[in-house]
């Protein structure tokens, strides 16, 4: 506004010359995910630099695994918020949904892809009771989903030790046709003296096709529009409603997407897996460049992000540091792309 | 969220996907002075508090009515009606010679009346194009291939904006990096595009400066050169003045009159606006205003009236 004092058509002779100077590396910059690129860089760089393992296809492998099941549910979380909302329970989702299927096939004999089948339809149920929830009441998403992690964290360790008598799914790798699930999402591929897990390759499909849906489709342009202005995406016809409900069903999807990796790489699953993860995914994801408003993010940045926490989990590990190191780092890594993506959104936002 | 917006939901979800894909801004327009919206009598009472009465005044292609009042006069009311947003209680609303309640502004927008609010209903975060095209973008492919047409999608954007006489630099940036004039004229672009016959807008200068408010009226003379018939809310009449045809004043939801231009003149709508006792401070405004940006107002003038 405060150049509104310049003459129309100076303002047009300046506007000209400064689309030229647009270049495609000024674009680039522009993009959510750039920052988390260079972190993910750096911290590649230094564990290569400091350690003898980390580049080793052994060493790769370990870091790659940590990060891609984050990584599956980093961009589900990542989705959701660009949509302007959180789940807190994508975390003990992905522990519902491992050990749902654990139970069903070991305890009472279900075929194991019916099991999956059932396990899939419960978080899809959940995940649309919690948008429908969030719409109808007008609740913050974050105390809503806070509910349903209590309630899904509650049914991981009550339920499960009622119906089994132990915390942690036994003898899985003995049910009938597990060998075919396994294959589909617990192998893994050698490369080079390396495995590369299923999981990774989940991992690169979800964050390819969410990167799709995002930028190329109809949908994709609901999602921004839902997160940055819902009552004007309500006015120009967008479907609110069902955008939302679609990106809480979503991100159930990935915690059973990532529960099922889980399950097949180590064959069994704990009550308290994937408790306490649900704020690394939406750290991830705000490393990734997301905005805690919503209206803005990646999901390649996502991903980075996931990869960044694989990394250093490990690379930790590596050079024999206290892995409690690792919380100070998330902490750090946290607060910086918090302050850029805050300095971004001013950017974008503020009139010229 | 509060009842209304729960409301919205509610609607929204008894919706049937029915945004138009089509533009249908390439047909004919009817020739200039075709009535199209007609209001006899008018009125509106929410319970027993009476909005709006006997308000009489025709919108017509090719023309600009001006609704003029002050705040609390009923302007908005009256625009709502025509909008959808509001059925009328008393007297009779025509649209093309048909006599009409509209229920919901989908009815109105099927009818080919749009109506840019005064949030504008864009998102900030977004690219220009996007926000032009949302919620009916155009796609191509099909089954899990489709995809959004962005060529085409950033292509119009760009013309469309062109035809109003907004040269951005760049389609790609946020609109929120836009100044309020510009956000506005893309609305108003976008309801065009949209195959808007009537354009309804509310009060769109009223948080604009002198030379963003210039701006948005010479966007208005645009519409109205393009043939649409367009709605003017304001209440400042010397916005009203340069691109009016007609002019409707409202004062206490009553009608004090319904003038075409030649009928009138500047002096009397502003005496009859200001109700003749603070006429010197709003003249002194005009002058301080027009000095401030004559050049402008010239321009425009000659625009409109050439
Ligand atoms: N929903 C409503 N219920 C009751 N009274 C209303 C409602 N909407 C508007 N009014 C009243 O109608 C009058 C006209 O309001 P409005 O049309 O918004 O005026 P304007 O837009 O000219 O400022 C005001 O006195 C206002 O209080
Ligand atoms: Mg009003």
């Amino acid at each position: 506004m405060t150049t509104a004092t310049a003459p129309d058509e100076q303002a047009d002779e300046q506007a000209d010359e400064r689309v030229s100077s647009t270049s495609t590396f000024g674009r680039i910059l522009k993009r959510p995910e750039v920052g988390a690129l260079i972190a993910a860089i750096t911290v590649f760089v230094f564990f290569a630099v400091i350690t003898d393992v980390f580049v080793t296809p052994s060493g790769a492998s370990t870091w790659l695994r940590s990060a891609s099941t984050i990584g599956i549910m980093a961009v589900g979380v990542a989705l959701l918020m660009i949509g302007g909302e959180f789940d807190l329970s994508a975390g003990a989702m992905t522990g519902f949904t491992g050990l749902a299927v654990g139970v069903m096939t070991t305890e009472y004999g279900l075929n194991v892809w019916a099991a999956m089948a059932v396990a899939l339809v419960l978080a899809l149920v959940i995940g649309a009771l919690n948008g429908v929830l969030v719409m109808r009441t007008g609740l913050p998403s974050f105390i809503v989903t806070l509910g349903t992690f209590f309630v899904l964290q509650g049914i991981d360790l009550a339920v499960v030790k009622v119906l089994i008598g132990q915390v942690a799914i036994q003898g899985m790798s003995d049910v009938p046709f597990y060998d075919q699930p396994k294959a589909l999402f617990g192998s893994a591929l050698n490369v080079a003296g390396g495995n590369v897990y299923a999981s990774v390759f989940w991992w690169i499909g979800v964050t390819a096709v969410a990167t799709w849906v995002l930028l190329r489709t109809k949908v994709g342009n609901w999602i921004f529009a839902v997160g940055g202005a819902q009552t004007a995406s309500r006015q120009v016809g967008v479907p609110v409603f069902r955008t939302k409900v679609g990106l809480f069903m979503t991100t159930a999807f990935a915690g059973w997407l990532a529960g099922m990796c889980l399950l097949f790489t180590t064959s069994t699953v704990q009550s308290n897996t994937g408790v306490g993860q649900e704020f690394i995914y939406i750290i991830c994801a705000v490393v990734g460049g997301c905005l805690l408003t919503g209206g803005y993010g990646s999901a390649i940045g996502a991903a980075l992000g996931a990869l960044i926490y694989g990394m250093t989990n490990q690379g930790i590990v590596y050079a024999g540091w206290d892995n409690n190191w690792l919380k100070a780092f998330l902490g750090v890594m946290l607060l910086g792309a918090v302050l850029l993506n805050e300095w971004v959104r001013k950017r974008a936002e503020t009139s010229r | 969220m509060t009842a209304h917006e729960k409301q919205a939901v509610e609607a929204e979800e008894k919706r049937t996907d029915t945004v138009a894909d089509e533009p249908t801004s390439t047909d004919t327009p009817p020739p200039p002075g075709t009535p199209i919206i007609e209001v006899e009598n008018i009125g509106k009472r929410y319970g027993n508090v009476i909005a709006l009465s006997d308000v009489t005044t025709s919108v017509r292609a090719g023309e600009v009515t001006c609704v003029l009042g002050d705040n609390g006069a009923g302007k908005s009311t009256f625009i709502k009606i025509l909008a959808g947003a509001h059925e009328h209680t008393d007297g009779e609303l025509k649209i093309d010679g048909i006599s009409r309640h509209l229920s919901s502004p989908r009815v109105a927008l099927d009818l080919g009346i749009a109506t840019v609010y005064q949030d504008l209903a864009v998102v900030p975060l977004m690219p220009v194009w996007r926000n032009f095209f949302l919620g009916s973008e155009p796609t191509k492919g099909f089954g899990p291939l489709r995809r959004l047409d962005v060529s085409t999608m950033k292509t119009t954007a760009k013309d469309e904006l062109a035809a109003m006489g907004i040269d951005l630099r760049d389609v790609d940036q946020p609109i929120g990096t836009l100044s309020g004039g510009e956000r506005q004229c893309v609305a108003i672009a976008r309801a065009v595009y949209f195959g808007a016959r009537v354009l309804i807008l509310d009060e769109p200068t009223a948080a604009l400066g002198v030379k963003q408010s210039g701006v948005v009226l010479k966007y208005i003379a645009k519409a109205r050169e393009r043939g649409l018939a367009v709605v003017f809310i304001t209440h400042n009449p010397h916005h009203a003045w340069p691109v009016g045809d007609r002019f409707m004043l409202l004062r206490r939801g009553k009608s004090m009159g319904d003038f075409p231009k030649s009928e009138i003149t500047l002096d009397k709508l502003t005496a009859m606006m200001a109700g003749g006792t603070e006429l010197d401070a709003l003249s002194k405004e005009l002058e301080s205003s027009l000095g401030a940006d004559s050049e402008l107002i010239r321009d425009m003038k000659a625009e409109t009236r050439g």
